[in-house]
């Protein structure tokens, strides 16, 4: 991977991350940017964040999400992301299209908790307000709030992260190309 | 073995016999499996395939592909409602709802005692006599809600379709402007023997001087295209007539094949005649099967005069006879390719070209394929010369055009013009009341505005397949894209990503901004999903499938606009009523049970 210097801005631009219904693996591939990350700091600084275990977000220039959306929790935290972040990138195959949870989309769901709860542990379905409630359907980011960019993969690499990033933090359109772009 | 599975077995070997055992007529075999049956038996799949040497997925792949063709039983009366924008128009879904409450059936359902199914379809083409509908396979047009009652009486009392009245299953030409074409009488083998007279080489000069171009969409030079099949190597060539006529809003080869079928033919013979062909085919689409019979007797007639068959009139190595073959209720079979994939039995998946059908067609060998409005206009060269021909029309558009004229207008049907003739012209000769747009070519065509009416339908200024639907000062042009948005995302054969998928992102789009919750978002997403389509799709379906909107959008961004939501973004669905069903299973109904945008911030602060 060639080392493309980014231009610095005129000031650290502030990042928040979260993860919704994914499975953590893009933001491993994330820190899967290696000794890059210490070039990121020095142009970011990072909010709310996995990272930083910041656990609400205040007004940031970007925020990256991976997971899609399954429960009311979820919804919740994207709209803060939404209201904060000047930008908004879904990361990732469950974040762009649902992926791997949208599997149970063909089932319902109501079903789906009386067998976990009912039938298979003979009790009940747990109704305590702590608990996110699940939504029917697992959704892509973009059909609840508007997303601006979208880096597809499974997870993307991390010099595909890399490279969308140092675009974005200079003021570039960013563009994955081939191979970087892939969909698996 | 089962009686059931007996009958069957017996069935299929009837039906497999009388086919000659032909895997390139699955599809034919399956259309009939489907009539007997009112659906393809699972069982039947894994027989057929082993019966025609085919593997079981591609049988499949047939049976999934055709809309005509299910997996699970239609009803006895299988009743399709023609859903083009012009049935819509015409208020073809109060006849459907009250047809569902009087069956009690829903759209799209079967009734409980299988006696009749309701669902949609795509356009017809019956445009000018709508509503109409087709009640299993066979057309009724110029539905009504007294009409529709009768029908559902006659399925009531299970009276055979062939026993309604005739007067339902008029198909009226509405010919309402005929020139050199429609106009002219036509002696059965005159055109034929007229090309004789001239032999191939000289035959084939005069279509080169008439400068004829395809009537199927893209124009192609008729004379270049059978001079490339007729020089291409292979051991057999094969004449297509591209009777597919799916594209909404377009009806004049129906007319044609109904009214003057022996030119179609003849046109047919004359092209096999110069390329050297020995077999043809008509590919008709499966909503005209009322014309069947009648073509076939056509088909015996000129078998009996001696136009069909071998050493045609007395020449020794010109033979040739014609074949039908129906297709199932898809669009994209009209495109060449995907029409030979389905002359083949196959799914009808357009193919990557090059090769070209001239040179690698169907079975791999030289194919023209041809519209029956080009072969109809061939006859016309054949009697007069290519001189005469070209001194119709314009330099680059020579001869005249069939447009099939429908929407708000007095007097819809058929209107045979030079090429040439402007489209205002076209408004003032049928009435046209209050025109707001014009619709040229139909949904994959061009969107026009009264600003534009002064322009010609000619190749090089306004190119047309030949649909022209008009909408009036108090239609709603949205509605009109929203049709087509559907009637695409329904026709893509999902082949390649950017129509299967475009096509479905655009019509949730437009069903999100008609329930009132699109926004500038949105506005902003179809806009680039065309661009993703044109450039990236792999035929013209894909291509052009978000023209329409495109346009709309363009030349009434208001009939949009009124519903967008005002604000920045709007989810796609409810989503409080996503958690209903959590809500119900949990029994909660506490705060955090709840998704409501406004005043969420408050709430989470607050905590
Ligand atoms: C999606 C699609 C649908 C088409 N449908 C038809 C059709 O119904 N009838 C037709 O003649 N051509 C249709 N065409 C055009 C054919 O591919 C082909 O160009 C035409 O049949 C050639 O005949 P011509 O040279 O006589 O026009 C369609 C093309 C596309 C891409
Ligand atoms: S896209 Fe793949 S890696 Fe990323 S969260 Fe989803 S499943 Fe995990
Ligand atoms: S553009 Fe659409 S219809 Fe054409 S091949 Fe691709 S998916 Fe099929």
């Amino acid at each position: 991977m060639r080392h493309v210097a980014p231009t610095p801005p005129r000031r650290k631009l502030r990042v928040a991350t979260a993860s919704l219904a994914g499975c953590f693996g893009c933001h491993m591939s994330f820190l899967d940017i290696d000794e890059r990350l210490l070039d990121l700091i020095d142009l970011v600084e990072f909010d709310r964040s996995p990272i930083t275990d910041i656990k609400h977000c205040g007004p940031c220039d970007i925020g990256i999400i991976e997971g899609g959306v399954c429960n009311a929790e979820n919804v919740h935290v994207l709209w803060e992301l939404r209201a904060n972040c000047k930008v908004l990138v879904a990361l990732g195959a469950c974040a762009v299209n649902g992926g791997l949870p949208a599997q149970r989309n063909h089932l319902d769901v109501g079903s789906c908790l009386a067998r976990v709860y009912r039938d298979r542990a003979g009790g009940e379905v747990p109704d305590d307000p702590e608990l996110p409630l699940l939504l029917d359907k697992v959704r892509p980011l973009n059909e609840v709030v508007r997303i601006d960019f979208f880096i597809p993969g499974c997870p993307p690499s991390g010099d595909a992260i890399w490279k969308y990033l140092t675009d974005l933090i200079s003021g570039r359109m960013p563009r994955l190309e081939h191979p970087m772009l892939h969909f698996d | 073995m089962t009686t059931r599975e007996a009958a069957l077995d017996t069935v299929l070997a009837d039906l497999l016999a009388r086919h000659g055992r032909d895997p390139g007529r699955l599809l034919q075999i399956l259309l009939d499996v489907q009539a007997r049956f009112t659906r393809v038996p699972p069982e039947a799949v894994p027989k057929l395939a082993a019966a025609l040497d085919l593997p079981i997925g591609e049988v499949e792949s047939t049976v999934e592909f055709y809309s005509f063709l299910s997996r699970t039983p239609v009803g006895d009366y299988r009743i399709l409602f023609s859903d083009n924008i012009t049935d819509r128009m015409l208020g073809n879904q109060t006849i459907l709802d009250h047809m569902a409450k009087r069956l009690g059936v829903r759209a799209g359902e079967v009734s409980e005692d299988g006696l009749v199914s309701l669902d949609t379809t795509s356009c017809t083409g019956m445009c000018d006599q709508g509503p109409a509908i087709l009640v299993n396979g066979i057309a009724i047009t110029r539905m009504t809600l007294r009409r529709a009652d009768q029908v559902c009486d006659l399925v009531r009392n299970r009276v055979p379709v062939a026993e309604w009245p005739a007067d339902f299953f008029r198909v009226e030409h509405n010919i309402r402007r005929a020139d050199m074409l429609l106009g002219a009488d036509f002696m059965p083998g005159s055109a034929v023997k007229a090309a004789i007279a001239l032999g191939r080489d000289r035959f084939l000069e005069e279509m080169r001087i008439s400068n004829l171009r395809g009537r199927g969409g893209a124009g192609f030079t008729t004379a270049v295209k059978w001079e490339a099949a007729r020089n291409a190597s292979g051991d057999e060539r094969y004449v297509v007539c591209n009777a597919d006529e799916g594209e909404p809003g377009t009806f004049k080869d129906r007319v044609l094949l109904q009214y003057y079928p022996e030119r179609v033919f003849e046109g047919m013979a004359l092209a096999a005649y110069a390329i050297g062909a020995r077999h043809g085919f008509l590919y008709l689409r499966g909503e005209y099967l009322y014309l069947r019979p009648m073509l076939e007797e056509k088909l015996v007639e000129l078998r009996a005069l001696g136009v069909l068959g071998r050493s045609i009139f007395g020449v020794g190595d010109f033979a040739f006879d014609i074949e039908i073959h129906m297709g199932a209720g898809a669009y994209v079979c009209g495109e060449e390719t995907a029409l030979i994939e389905s002359l083949e039995g196959k799914a009808g998946r357009p193919r990557i070209r090059p090769p070209f059908p001239v040179t690698s067609g169907y079975r791999g060998l030289p194919t023209v394929v041809n519209n029956v409005e080009t072969l109809c206009k061939v006859t016309e060269i054949a009697l007069h010369g290519g001189a005469w021909y070209r001194g119709y029309g314009t330099k680059q558009s020579t001869g005249t055009k069939i447009l099939s004229v429908s929407g708000d207008c007095a007097r819809p049907g058929i209107y045979e013009y030079p090429f040439g003739v402007r489209i205002s012209q076209v408004l003032e000769d049928c009435g046209a009341v209050r025109p707001r747009a014009v619709q040229i070519s139909g949904a994959s065509g061009q969107c026009l505005t009264p600003r534009e009416f002064g322009r010609r339908i000619a190749f090089e200024d306004v190119p047309t397949a030949g649909a022209l639907m008009i909408f009036g000062d108090h239609r709603d042009m949205f509605e009109v894209a929203l049709n087509f948005a559907h009637f695409f995302r329904h026709e893509s054969c999902g082949f390649c990503t950017p129509c299967r998928v475009g096509t479905t992102i655009q019509a949730k789009i437009m069903d999100k901004i008609a329930a009132g919750h699109g926004t500038q978002y949105e506005m902003n997403e179809l806009e680039h999903l065309h661009e993703v389509m044109r450039t990236a799709s792999h035929c013209g379906l894909g291509q052009t499938a978000g023209q329409a909107i495109a346009d709309t959008i363009a030349e009434f961004r208001g009939d949009y606009e009124k519903r967008l939501a005002r604000r920045d973004f709007e989810p796609a669905f409810d989503l409080d009523a996503a958690l209903a069903r959590a809500r119900e299973v949990t029994g909660r109904d506490d705060a955090d049970s709840r998704l409501v945008e406004e005043g969420w911030q408050l709430r989470e602060t607050t905590r």
